[in-house]
């Protein structure tokens, strides 16, 4: 591995233990970060409002995510279509701390993600089973986050998703040392990574959840699921007290042992963003590169 | 020796699992009764500066940490735990004029968040340490430190003329990460000062003592 690889594996650790906020303006990042965001994720609309709006949804006008990035210290991530290699070096170009080749946007590529490898700048991919997050990291994404089902509210998806990634890496990790390319094999994933998973019982990167987390219970129950940390995108600015909420659900990851304190952080935060059933949505985004 | 590691956010598992590596008996401060504890070092990790310190004075840790850090307990922080141990807040980071935030203030030098630059501007090197030679050093978004505001800050470690490692008192901080790569001579800028010498042996009595029992 690479000193790039290293360095941006190491941001991911970085920024562990806290919550990554989807902001579409200046004004809303310093909302975050006051809140104790970890670091924003600057796009024109949130996964909810995508829904809405349908059609082919791309990168954020870097000039858009340029106002964004000098608006706060912490780091600021962008997100780019699957597979759009030329999205990604223009965020590249703009100096972004995370790309995120998300299934949120339109993909580019119906078949292949962007080769990571070959960018300097670090990317976050989302994953919905360990064989996915083994291909992405396999292609150099340094940080994966679950899919989720994006701009529902619903987090029934997340639960989902991170409960397979744990639950097969349990499974990696109780196999035989020569059952292991067999396993590889099965999962459509790089033989050495998956030996990683057996050896250490982790993902080689830093793992987080995403995708229908809305309030501070959901961020808790990410956390003891075994996220390292929780995206939330549209469940702070589609909810009543964004400012509140945010700080609420912040706490909420570092202290998601304790339910007195969560019980606290749950009181009057306002209404949460309304949400869609999962089951009732037409776009299922976490279908998009597999 | 037992290390109380800051746990409020970023990379105080590293940071756990760093001064286990060194033989110390780690545990998380993220509440204030986790404080009830005694420790014979505190360790505030690599992290987001804005957020640790927000969650240290929303969980009502600030002042008792700054007592401990005050009362002279070992202090050995990295990255965004320097920051927060900073003096002075010299910063490119408020473009709205706003004075960035200070936090404990303990320890007399002005660092600047973000010196290099953004994720792209991250690095590793190695350098000279505290008389060693060829350490290996990793710089995450790293801060700066841009002055030295105290005769008694000891400088153990420079890049590109400024400091990136000092130590003042009970107080050894890095702009750097020794815990990522498991940088033993770090630690033991800390551990070798007498008083903490006292401590590791006590450890080491008192677990010959249960395994002789």
């Amino acid at each position: 591995m690479d000193n790039r690889q290293e360095l941006n594996r190491n941001l991911a650790q970085m920024l562990k233990g806290g919550v990554i906020m989807d902001v579409t303006t200046p004004e809303q990042a310093k909302i975050a970060e006051t809140a104790g965001a970890c670091a924003v994720m600057a796009l024109e609309r949130i996964p909810a409002d995508i829904r809405a709006a349908g059609g082919v949804s791309r990168m954020s006008d870097p000039a858009m995510i340029k106002g964004i990035q000098s608006a706060v210290s912490i780091p600021v991530m962008a997100k780019c279509r699957i597979g759009h290699i030329a999205e990604a070096r223009i965020l590249e170009a703009i100096e972004i701390d995370y790309i995120d080749e998300s299934e949120v946007l339109s993909p580019a590529d119906d078949v292949r993600h962007i080769d990571k490898n070959k960018f300097n700048v670090p990317f976050v991919c989302g994953a919905r089973d360990l064989g996915e997050a083994l291909r992405r990291i396999g292609e150099g994404a340094t940080m994966i986050r679950t899919k989720g089902e994006p701009g529902t509210g619903d987090v029934v998806q997340a639960v989902r998703h991170m409960r397979k990634m744990q639950s097969e890496i349990r499974h990696i990790v109780s196999l035989r040392e020569d059952e292991l390319y067999e396993a590889a094999k099965e999962l459509a994933a790089p033989l050495d990574l998956v030996k990683f998973v057996h050896e250490n019982g982790r993902l080689p990167v830093v793992n987080f959840a995403a995708g229908g987390v809305a309030t501070p219970a959901d961020a808790a129950l990410m956390m003891e699921l075994g996220a390292e940390g929780v995206f939330v995108g549209s469940g702070i600015f589609k909810s009543g007290d964004p400012a509140k909420r945010a700080a609420a659900i912040v706490q909420a990851v570092t202290n998601w042992q304790d339910s007195k304190l969560l019980a606290k952080l749950s009181e009057n935060l306002g209404p949460a963003m309304v949400g869609i059933n999962a089951d009732e949505i037409e776009t299922i985004m976490e279908e998009r590169g597999k | 020796m037992t290390v109380g590691v800051l746990a409020v956010q970023g990379a105080f598992a590293e940071m756990e699992a760093y001064w286990r590596a060194q033989g110390a008996e780690t545990f998380e401060i993220r509440q204030r009764h986790d404080l009830d504890r005694t420790m014979d070092l505190l360790a505030l990790p690599g992290g987001e500066s804005t957020v640790q310190g927000k969650l240290v004075k929303d969980l009502g840790l600030f002042n008792p940490l700054t007592e401990l850090i005050d009362g002279g307990v070992r202090v050995f922080a990295t990255c965004a735990g320097l920051i927060l141990l900073a003096g002075k807040i010299e910063d490119a980071g408020a473009r709205d004029g706003t004075r960035p935030e200070m936090w404990f203030g303990a320890l007399p030098v002005a660092v600047r968040r973000n010196a290099y630059g953004r994720q792209l501007g991250s690095f590793m090197t190695v350098g000279a340490f505290d008389g060693k030679s060829r350490v290996p050093m990793t710089f995450i978004r790293a801060p700066s430190i841009t002055a030295i505001l105290s005769p008694e800050v000891e400088v153990l470690s420079e890049f590109n003329g400024h400091p990136t490692s000092v130590r003042w008192r009970n107080i050894t901080a890095f702009t750097w990460h020794p815990e990522l790569s498991n940088c033993r001579v770090a630690a033991c800028a800390v551990v070798d000062s007498p008083r903490t010498k006292t401590a590791l042996q006590r450890t080491k009595q008192d677990q010959s003592l249960a395994g002789s029992g």
